[in-house]
């Protein structure tokens, strides 16, 4: 994981690969990770109220109850780290625990880091932990620093990506590798963008030879179409 | 090469590697803990070719960035990356055997390695233990300055010998056994947890439970329900004990990397010592789990006598002994002291 010093004020983390390449992880802050806190407690709570009615077979009904509750304080959080990469609360909100270098989290790691939610908790509803992860540049509480963690974004649904058919066209000048990507994500990008918006950041390409609206777009998404290598 | 012809040139290999990673995603959040013949995938994806397909397409993902191909298929490409990293790097721990390796001799073997941690979080339970039992035995008053006289009051209830079950009020087996699961491995955790306080929260948790300890062992001793306290709490004090003192060495631990951390920064000491925390707090659990089957359907028991409740208690101080000091020294065990 790269945290050197010049590394720009982001909460993207860029590491690299045993195969050779760099990966970048995006970093979940205080906010959506104190939801997907609030979810897990309700849902401990309703499995919690599932079970009361155990308590009418009286002795081995409150034994069970309470070895439920045990299993719900400490091992729920590690359970589904475990088993699905994280609880079903942070994967409701597309989080994933990790190791920090960017793997899965293991049954070590997830222990540590739940287990020592009773000092993040600390003085109370996780004072110690939220003031930790403030400090951190990694937004790391106190059990993640310890065991080595780190709560992420998963990665997002991926749009279907498609240059959109256009005859292609060469460019009139040479163009640098900054200028060929600027197009490219254009015309990835121009269906999802209203006609008007279209055409003005089209303009900025081809007011020079005084092509106006939909003339415009064609003539980039022609260009982009020649870069990607249509023939 | 152009991009369009790089794309036709390696999109079948991209379809067979996302056909695995779609067999790999499924089932339980990826991960494959047994494969059965129902998760198996079709012989056309084979699951070890995904090191050399990850291979294949970090490259892939690495010229398209140089060459500056469109952004939409780099991170296209760094979505596949990361998918295929996920799955041939996570952890795959094999539980029966981690469990049973554990338990015949990582978790002594852990133990000794910090014997020394070990030690002092004795010393500092067992010492307050002992002072203040001999000190309540002699004192009448002394108890009330550590609990309430209604606490007070419910202990020499609960060990009235009057009473159907001992050591406790409710009468049914299962509801204590889940009790003292939920109590004990709870504090056991939290003594763990609280050794992020510098050690301060460790140090606290197990002066005040050895002064309480001892102080109702003192304080009934005193008043002549010696035989049903010590009956009772025999059979499974050495387990109980044992397991809140290795909680405390696991404390110590933090608190030894966040005091004096070495020749590492303070987070480097803490990742450390926190892995090494993790076999003492699983074996304290396991010890107390143990404890809590003997004292939920063993010690309360009124129908044993009071005689073979206590060579049982000198046999598991002699058990829980001869395994932390002799277990898992075998050159033959099992190397592997991950928890």
């Amino acid at each position: 994981m790269s945290t050197s010093e010049r590394a720009p004020i982001d909460t993207l983390r860029v590491f690299e690969t045993p195969e050779g390449v760099d990966l970048s992880l995006r970093l979940a802050g205080p906010v959506p990770r104190a939801a997907a806190y609030l979810l897990d407690l309700l849902i401990r709570i309703a499995v919690y109220l599932a079970l009361t009615p155990l308590l009418a077979l009286a002795g081995i009904g409150s034994g069970i109850m309470l070895l439920a509750l045990f299993l719900l304080e400490w091992f729920y959080p590690v359970y589904f780290e475990l088993r699905r990469g994280a609880t079903p609360g942070k994967l409701a909100l597309g989080l994933l625990v990790v190791h920090d270098d960017g793997t899965p989290v293991g049954p070590s790691a997830s222990l540590i880091r739940n287990v020592l939610r009773a000092v993040d908790f600390l003085p109370a509803l996780y004072g110690a932990g939220l003031v930790t992860m403030l400090i951190d540049r990694d937004f790391r509480r106190l059990g993640d620093l310890a065991a080595g963690t780190l709560v992420i974004h998963a990665p997002a649904a991926r749009e279907v990506r498609s240059l959109p058919p256009q005859p292609p066209q060469p460019p009139d000048r040479p163009l640098d590798l900054d200028t060929q990507q600027a197009i490219l994500d254009f015309a990835e990008r121009a269906p999802r963008l209203s006609p008007a918006r279209r055409a003005e950041l089209a303009e900025v390409l081809t007011a020079a030879d005084g092509l106006r609206g939909r003339d415009a777009v064609e003539r980039v998404l022609g260009i982009a179409s020649w870069i990607a290598g249509a023939r | 090469m152009r991009q369009q012809q790089f794309e036709q040139t390696h999109e079948p290999l991209w379809a067979e590697y996302r056909l695995l990673l779609q067999r790999l995603e499924r089932g339980p959040g990826g991960v494959r803990w047994r494969r059965t013949a129902r998760e198996r995938p079709p012989p056309d994806v084979r699951v070890e070719r995904l090191p050399r397909l990850l291979r294949s397409i970090s490259g892939h993902y690495a010229l398209a960035r140089s060459r500056g191909y469109s952004p939409g298929l780099v991170e296209e490409l760094h979505q596949l990356v990361r998918r295929g990293y996920r799955q041939l790097y996570r952890p795959r721990p094999r539980w029966p055997a981690l469990v049973r390796d554990f338990m015949l001799g990582g978790f002594p073997r852990a133990l000794r390695r910090h014997a020394s941690a070990f030690w002092l979080a004795c010393a500092l339970f067992f010492g307050p233990m002992l002072a203040m039992g001999l000190a309540c035995a002699q004192d009448p008053a002394l108890v009330y300055s550590l609990l309430e006289p209604a606490q007070v009051a419910d202990l020499e209830a609960m060990y009235d010998p009057t009473n159907a079950r001992l050591g406790r009020q409710a009468d049914d087996d299962v509801a204590a056994f889940g009790f003292y699961v939920m109590n004990n491995v709870g504090i056991a955790f939290r003594t763990f947890a609280a050794g992020l306080l510098f050690g301060a929260g460790s140090l606290f948790i197990l002066g005040f439970n050895g002064l309480f300890i001892g102080a109702a062992a003192g304080h009934l001793t005193r008043l002549g329900m010696g035989e049903p306290f010590w009956s009772f709490v025999s059979g499974h004090a050495p387990f109980e004990l044992t397991a809140i003192a290795v909680s405390g060495a696991a404390g110590l631990l933090l608190a030894r990397a966040l005091l004096a951390p070495g020749p590492r920064t303070r987070l480097a000491a803490l990742r450390l010592q926190a892995a090494e925390a993790v076999p003492l707090v699983a074996g304290a659990m396991l010890m107390l789990l143990l404890a809590a089957v003997i004292e939920a359907f063993w010690s309360a028991s009124t129908a044993i006598p009071a005689t073979p409740k206590y060579l049982a208690g000198a046999g598991g101080w002699a058990l829980v002994a001869a395994y932390l000091l002799l277990a898992g020294r075998s050159s033959t065990g099992e190397t592997d002291d991950g928890a």
